[in-house]
């Protein structure tokens, strides 16, 4: 790792050359700029950025000195304890999009945000109870490890992989495009396309030379700002309406152009309530969380099945409260942010439509309570949110090419550690570049299927295979491939054939597949295709790997033979 | 792990009470889970004025918020009993399981 050092001296001057090159852009436009035309640097943000960035590269320094072995890069030697693991859980999670867009869409749509903050929660118990503690007994370092335990390496891995990439990657996009307009339209100084690069560049820094240890200290410090964030804004909220929801809600009911219909309303307003959309939509975000690539990597950095079930009552509680406190920031947002000439494109029109995009609601309403000061705090925090999200993302998807595709797949098994992190690197300064540039090519394009997809994919395909892996003995290499690939790319083609992208992306007129979550017809066909393809399997490979299933589970159940944490 | 340890813990009465226990726990709370939340979506789709209606009279507050907010510490509550159940009587089974096959 002296190579590495020497690298990672060379690459922390560029680290702050990077930050003071941001100081610099922005003081460079803002004098260069005409009068009047563009708004005053927001300094406060600025310099809460810049702390912020600094700390976590002193933090990435620390991490880098401490990862030596792939245990380390991928699993911070699995010395997390369940307490931070919990953190850190929440802190890969609650992304900008569920912060900044459950703000919003109760900003809007009022009760109607509530069915989301529901359903992004009720995915936790559903981990806890039935894959944490598995998950950390039977794999290494992806989920991958514990889908293919008992079957052939190489399909399973394949398709997991896949499973797992396209939920990155696309997950990624979402991520960097909300990033850019965010930074973009808080420091108006930085274009979208530096914005991004600046993101970019920070992530492949954190994961590349600290790995999992710097991807969780990033995480955590992220989710104790937007904790401690979220509850000054509610608080403030909550201050102003003297503490009484009833005011709260009356005041909203009073400012909103739509009035009492924001609290009649289970879809958005304007549409029509459709029963087996809101089906759909329950089960995607429920069984979606529960296979998210990012998510379920975070299992393997604690030291033992204990901890991982520990780290998950943690993180439900960090989650629900916070979602909890979106849903008063939305309604907060109503009372003060909606008809202010400030923030409002053009009161006499439309009192809701903000200036600089619909997800800017949180953020506004922080200024009205706390000024300037509180609006740079929470810019600083939504921009740590989205470093912190992408950064999990990032390790994920490297960990899927590498670790299941690179060394398992192509090297079957014969790859050292050092080429597999080594590999990994590589993957991660890919990735981070490719984010860069989808993020820039999808800076106009309607992104709004990204959460339908990605949780598409996470429901049907990776959640349903790994829960079947771990408890049916009947599951064989066909029917966990075949299975897969009905998830993957069942969703894959009922979203392109459905409303969202059919209708809205491709402007193709009336949608073939009249929904927009598809998990109510995928994941049930899943369940089938492997249930069948498995009980006609006769090969004798298939009865192997059943007759392997009474050793995976003393494993899955005990934790005998697992993984251990690093001695050092 | 050798093939003896694994055929030993297999057979040992403990893990077979081990693995009905928390299964039956896991399954358990993992059905009410389900029902406690597709209940509520249930609502959504078939019966929105019940969670449309106030909560009374006087009130504009709708009864799908305390709902909804009910259904977030529901889960956060049996994530907990999950987890004080595994501390207090799984733990010690598996500690005594493992120690029993590597004597």
């Amino acid at each position: 790792m002296t190579s590495a050092n020497a690298v990672l001296k060379t690459v922390f001057p560029a680290g702050a050359v990077l930050a003071a090159q941001l100081a610099f852009v922005t003081l460079a436009a803002a004098q260069a700029s005409p009068p009047n035309t563009t708004p005053p640097v927001n300094w406060h943000a600025v310099v809460m950025f810049i702390i912020f960035v600094a700390i976590t590269l002193i933090i990435t320094y620390w991490a880098a000195r401490r990862t030596k072995t792939a245990t380390d890069f991928y699993a911070a030697g699995r010395g997390i304890t369940g307490f931070q693991n919990g953190l850190a859980i929440a802190g890969d999670y609650m992304s900008a999009a569920s912060f900044l867009g459950i703000a919003s869409l109760v900003y809007f749509n009022g009760f109607y945000g509530l069915i989301y903050s529901v359903g992004w929660l009720v995915g936790w118990p559903v981990i806890l109870f039935l894959i944490a503690e598995r998950l950390r007994n039977l794999g290494k370092f992806t989920y991958a490890d514990v889908a293919s335990f008992r079957l052939r390496q190489g399909p399973v891995r394949t398709m997991a992989a896949i499973g797992s990439i396209v939920v990155v990657i696309w997950y990624l996009i979402g991520q960097a495009v909300g990033a850019g307009q965010l930074l973009h339209t808080l420091v108006p100084q930085i274009s979208y396309n530096v914005s991004i690069v600046i993101i970019g560049a920070l992530i492949i820094i954190y994961v590349t030379f600290g790995g999992m240890k710097a991807t969780t200290w990033v995480q955590i410090i992220k989710a104790a700002l937007l904790l401690g964030g979220a509850t000054l804004i509610a608080l403030g909220v909550l201050v102003h309406s003297g503490f009484s929801f009833e005011k709260l809600f009356s005041e909203a009911v009073a400012a909103h152009p739509k009035h009492q219909e924001i609290m009649q309303s289970v879809a958005p307003l304007g549409a029509k309530p459709n029963a087996i959309e809101s089906i759909s939509l329950g089960m995607t975000l429920m069984f979606g969380t529960a296979g998210l690539p990012h998510i379920l990597m975070r299992f393997f950095t604690v030291p033992d099945a204990k901890a991982a079930r520990k780290s998950v009552l943690y993180g439900t509680c960090f989650i629900g409260y916070f979602y909890i406190l979106t849903f008063i920031i939305g309604f907060g947002a109503i009372v003060l942010v909606a008809g202010r000439p400030e923030y409002v494109v053009d009161v006499t029109k439309n009192v809701l439509n903000l200036k600089g995009g619909t997800s800017m609601a949180a953020v506004y309403l922080s200024h009205a309570i706390g000024g300037d000061l509180f609006l740079g705090f929470i810019s600083a925090v939504a921009f740590a949110t989205i470093l912190a999200v992408v950064s999990g993302l990032t390790l994920a998807g490297a960990s899927a090419l590498s670790h299941d595709i690179y060394a398992n797949v192509i090297m079957k098994g014969k790859s050292t550690e050092a080429q597999e992190v080594w590999v990994s690197k590589l993957c991660v300064i890919g990735l981070g570049i490719l984010a860069v540039i989808l993020g820039i090519l999808f800076e106009k394009q309607n992104v709004a299927y990204i959460v339908a997809l990605t949780f598409s994919v996470a429901a049907c395909a990776n959640f349903p295979i790994l829960v079947l892996a771990v408890f049916w003995r009947g599951l064989t290499t066909r029917g966990a491939v075949l299975g897969g690939y009905t998830g993957i790319f069942g969703s894959i083609i009922l979203l392109i054939i459905g409303p969202t992208v059919w209708t809205k992306v491709l402007n193709m007129g009336p949608a073939i597949f009249p929904y927009d979550f598809p998990t109510f017809v995928v994941l049930p066909a899943v369940l089938i295709v492997a249930w069948i393809a498995s009980v006609t399997d006769r090969s004798a490979q298939a009865d192997k790997e059943r007759a392997a299933f009474e050793a995976q589970m003393v494993r899955s159940e005990t934790g005998f033979g697992a993984e251990a944490a690093a001695a050092h | 792990m050798s093939q003896l340890s694994v055929s030993r813990i297999e057979n040992n009465p403990k893990y077979r009470e081990l693995v009905r226990a928390r299964d039956t726990l896991a399954w358990t709370l993992t059905v009410l889970v389900l029902i406690i939340y597709f209940g509520f979506i249930l609502l959504v789709a078939f019966a929105p004025g019940f969670l449309t209606q106030p909560i009374s009279a006087t009130s504009v507050v709708p009864v799908g918020i305390p709902v909804g907010v009910g259904v977030i510490l529901a889960s956060v509550i049996l994530t907990g009993i999950y987890v004080r159940r595994a501390n207090n009587t799984f733990d010690p089974l598996i500690r005594e399981i493992i120690q029993e096959a590597s004597k």
